[in-house]
């Protein structure tokens, strides 16, 4: 008889740290390929994992590889669901089991409903934009698929280190907010940096003939960025923190539209 | 004609930003946003104070409205607004919302 023996990561993204085990050497190498600047392995977890790495046909939406994700609060346990993983979650223990193919696109997704999940109770927001730093300062670029959340991404000057052209990670800090790197990628298939840095302005992308930037009412901004949030809960208590924190964020920190046309021009609006 | 009462859904979270009362519905995630009128009588939604009354101290006396043409539009708007599940409408007083 042999005895699997269980691996211990830790992936930290956001200051959230959180324990992966696993006893597969495949998933393993899963985690280090897709996670690999974002390990620490001296961090105390907010939250620990089993996974148990099963075979595609063994997961409850097997039938379907494309279901919708759903996430559900039942006695005291969040149950998340997708066509690739499932998984139960206890917010009061900080411990959960996931079962998943072993694919990163289905780690990738689990780790972004868990980090809404647990940041939202702690005034964060995961924000559908890419970000990054110039000067010391983080600037965001919110938008819908195909607004140009990449396409800015890649025209950043040589001084501008990106945090992500995907999904960006928001911790209320003090008077303002902090924008850190995230591994999560968009087109651009590479990870962010490691680092953070004070949010500094948060644009609502457009693309056009011309750079310009506009200021936009505290309303409309509003509704702009939580059209941006990432959230999966329908819970009267969440909803209502990622509401307050959408507008403690559109308050504390300046909101414009920023139309561009796609050279790397538009950088000289950005400092 | 009974008396009408309302009263705010507690599934929702409410601001008031650039002049405008946003309100999200936790059930489903909708977004709604209420003019100064409109905000007027949510704020005075509490559940005992009767339609007709709410409108006159806060609708009337604010914005220089006549009640008969007050009262019509306001009745609709409630309406509206408990359709959607972030007001609650009833001919009693809803005790709950106190």
């Amino acid at each position: 008889m042999t005895t699997a023996i269980a691996h211990d990561v830790i992936v930290e993204i956001g200051a959230m740290p959180v324990l992966v085990r696993t006893s597969s050497p495949e998933f393993l190498q899963v985690l280090e390929n897709r996670y690999g600047g974002f390990m620490n392995p001296a961090a105390d977890p907010s939250f620990e994992f089993d996974v148990d790495v099963v075979p595609p046909s063994k997961l409850p939406g097997a039938d379907d590889a494309d279901v919708d994700l759903s996430v559900q609060f039942e006695h005291n346990r969040w149950i998340l669901e997708r066509g690739d993983f499932h998984a139960e979650l206890d917010p009061a223990l900080r411990r959960g089991q996931i079962q998943l193919a072993a694919s990163p696109y289905a780690i990738d997704a689990a780790f972004r409903v868990v980090h809404s999940l647990l940041l939202a109770r702690q005034g964060g927001l995961l924000v559908h934009a890419s970000s990054a730093i110039r000067n010391g300062k983080a600037f965001l670029f919110a938008g819908v698929s195909g607004a140009g959340k990449t396409t800015i991404s890649r025209l950043a000057p040589p001084d501008a280190t990106l945090l992500t052209d995907e999904i960006s990670y928001l911790r209320r800090e003090g008077d303002g907010y902090v924008a850190y790197g995230t591994p999560f990628a968009g087109e651009l298939a590479k990870p962010g940096e490691n680092v953070r840095a004070p949010l500094a302005a948060l644009y609502l992308l457009a693309q056009g003939p011309e750079n310009r930037i506009e200021a936009v009412g505290a309303a409309d901004a509003t509704r702009a960025v939580l059209e941006s949030v990432l959230f999966f809960a329908h819970d009267t208590e969440l909803v209502g923190q990622v509401f307050d924190s959408v507008c403690e964020l559109v308050q504390s920190v300046p909101v414009q539209r920023l139309t561009f046309f796609p050279d790397d021009r538009v950088w000289e609006l950005i400092a | 004609m009974s008396a009408v009462y309302i009263a705010r859904s507690r599934e929702v979270a409410a601001r008031m930003l650039g002049g405008e009362m946003m309100i999200m519905s936790a059930r489903d995630s909708t977004l709604f946003s209420l003019n100064a009128t409109a905000a007027a009588i949510w704020k005075a939604a509490d559940g005992v104070t009767p339609l007709d009354e709410i409108v006159k101290q806060h609708v009337c006396a604010a914005f220089e409205v006549d009640p008969a043409v007050a009262l019509p539009d306001a009745e609709e708007l409630v309406q509206g607004l408990a359709q959607h599940g972030i007001l609650k409408i009833s001919n009693a007083p809803i005790e709950e919302a106190s």
